[in-house]
């Protein structure tokens, strides 16, 4: 075979893998949206579940499920960021930082499952949390850790080290360089770690059945006081998201309309998932570009 | 590959006054020794070049010269600035790195507009005062000559600019601290002729104003631009003399071949 017939071959594998790759992923997300999105109402989007009956919403899960994100990114990003920092900016190559990164690589390919547990004895049981969001933020931190710790550290490597020579040589410190050069350029590459870990998250529903747990006691969307025990805000009260809802009315659900419900609540997820990444994306290119000039 | 002894040696005394000097500079890389016993004297408001085939050591001794190998390599001798040996441990660095400013092989511009690469280390060494900023950003733009180029664009991203402005940037970015002493590591070895007429017409005129240490491959700006030359061999400085008289009547045989394209 000769070099152009090969490459005509090689070439037209490769569209047909990712042809296979596109087609899965229409093909998911078409059955999930085409059997979803026709339930979906401003009625489901703003009710509580209901056990028993029919007509039940997802208010309170979506909710709890955003809720959630929002703290379980507050708890790890900046533990991700700062252990990121260090592996790529201070860390040795000797065995101590090679002992990090393998427990790292290890945390990473554990299964939520076996965080869940983990999280239930200590969190829930121990630390006495209770199922609680906290709990579920904190389980979700340890699950999330090692992904986002890891992605901070590749970007911030990717960052050529000519910049950190001109910061040094103007006579900048090195935390100085790193915060105001090295981490602006690393900026698009962290935001899609973030993102990637986000839509972990939001699907997340084994780690937090154990957790977070599985009821929704109503709260009271108007009480800012996050103290309150009926507060929407209250990060001690159980939790169950939008991915635990779903499992939920699969599993052990007696109301009569709840393949409608899952189908539904699965199109939801999907849905603000998208909005998240696309939102966040957004953000971060128009904050780039700020702090870069690029016009 | 010819050698040569290392033994022979021929450096110049400098008469005049002297802005930077190393007495027996030794790096390690590791076990490797990289330069053994670099003494020199750089001339001030001169420009010195160190010329040397790939390897032999003039990029590493430039840049001890503003402990820009502090943590890659370990370097013992003296290097006097101002009656002071900026290489020991006690010596603040930044401060160092403020007084002799350096610019790189390839441009490296911060990803931020033009301005912010000039002002944003300045404002970082507590310079605040807004005309003062003003002023410096565009005597060095001007010093640089790349003003007249970018005077409309100055919000702009610096990576926008061509390789040639970028490396006139970085040196902008550089004078703007108002360091003593100018340190550049084959700065035009990446850019077009044209740039680089512009970066030696450039040179010069800092000359007026700054001691300027430059390492370069091309043997013909050494000649075109310096008024003192050394030439480096596996590690140690050969030769070191005024320009005129290393590329006409060089003292050591290895320089001479060198110079005259019989090398290796």
């Amino acid at each position: 075979m000769n070099a152009k017939k090969s490459d005509k071959l090689a070439t037209g594998m490769i569209y047909g893998l990712v042809g296979i790759v596109v087609a899965i992923l229409v093909a998911l997300l078409g059955y999930i949206l085409y059997n979803g999105v026709p339930d979906i109402n401003w009625h489901f989007l703003t009710s509580e579940a209901q056990s028993f009956s029919a007509g039940g919403g997802v208010r309170d899960q979506l909710f709890n499920s955003l809720y959630l994100l929002v703290l379980a990114l507050i708890i790890s990003f900046p533990i991700a960021l700062g252990a990121g920092i260090y592996l790529s900016e201070y860390a040795k190559d000797n065995w101590i930082t090679d002992i990090i990164r393998t427990s790292i690589e290890v945390l990473s390919s554990l299964p939520s499952v076996v965080v869940g547990l983990f999280g239930y004895l200590l969190l829930v049981i121990q630390l006495n949390l209770g199922f609680s969001i906290l709990a579920g933020a904190i389980a979700l931190t340890f699950f999330n850790l090692p992904l986002l710790t890891r992605n901070i550290e590749e970007s911030l490597r990717s960052v050529p080290d000519l910049q950190r020579e001109a910061g040094t040589s103007l006579g900048l410190s090195g935390w100085k360089t790193i915060t105001k050069i090295i981490l602006p350029m690393a900026l698009p590459g962290i935001l899609t770690g973030l993102i990637l870990c986000s839509g972990r998250i939001f699907g997340e529903a084994a780690a937090l059945i154990y957790t977070a747990g599985q009821s929704a006691p109503s709260v009271d969307y108007g009480n800012w006081n996050l103290f309150t025990e009926t507060s929407f805000l209250n990060p001690m009260r159980p939790a169950e998201t939008l991915a635990v809802h779903i499992w939920k009315v699969n599993t052990e659900s007696v109301t009569p309309d709840s393949s409608v419900i899952s189908s539904a609540s699965s199109a939801v997820l999907i849905i603000v998932i998208l909005i998240f990444n696309l939102g966040a994306r957004y953000l971060g290119n128009k904050l780039f570009k700020k702090m870069t000039a690029a016009k | 590959m010819k050698t040569y002894d290392f033994n022979q040696q021929y450096i110049s005394k400098i008469e005049q006054e002297v802005a930077l000097s190393t007495e027996n500079v030794q790096v390690h890389y590791g076990k490797s020794h990289a330069i053994f016993d670099a003494s020199l004297d750089f001339p001030r408001f001169q420009i010195t070049s160190l010329i040397g085939a790939s390897g032999s050591g003039k990029s590493t001794y430039l840049r001890c010269l503003n402990r820009m190998n502090d943590r890659i390599a370990q370097v013992d001798g003296k290097i006097l600035y101002r009656n002071t040996d900026i290489n020991s441990k006690n010596i603040n660095v930044y401060e160092v790195r403020r007084h002799i400013g350096m610019v790189f092989q390839r441009p490296n511009p911060f990803a931020k507009s033009i301005r912010e690469n000039i002002l944003f280390a300045l404002r970082n060494n507590g310079i605040n005062d807004k005309k003062e900023l003003q002023e410096r950003l565009e005597t060095s733009l001007r010093d640089a000559a790349l003003w007249d180029e970018v005077k409309d664009d100055l919000d702009k991203s610096a990576l926008a600019l061509s390789g040639g402005q970028q490396q006139r940037l970085c040196i902008a970015r550089s004078i703007a601290m108002h360091p003593d002493i100018l340190l550049l590591d084959e700065p035009a070895s990446a850019l077009d002729p044209i740039s680089t007429s512009k970066i030696e017409e450039t040179l010069k005129l800092l000359s007026k104003n700054y001691t300027i240490i430059i390492v370069t491959h091309n043997m013909q700006q050494a000649s075109r631009i310096s008024d003192y030359t050394a030439f480096f061999h596996m590690g140690h400085i050969i030769e070191y003399n005024q320009t005129k008289n290393i590329f006409t009547a060089p003292e050591i045989k290895a320089t001479e071949d060198y110079i005259s394209g019989d090398f290796g």
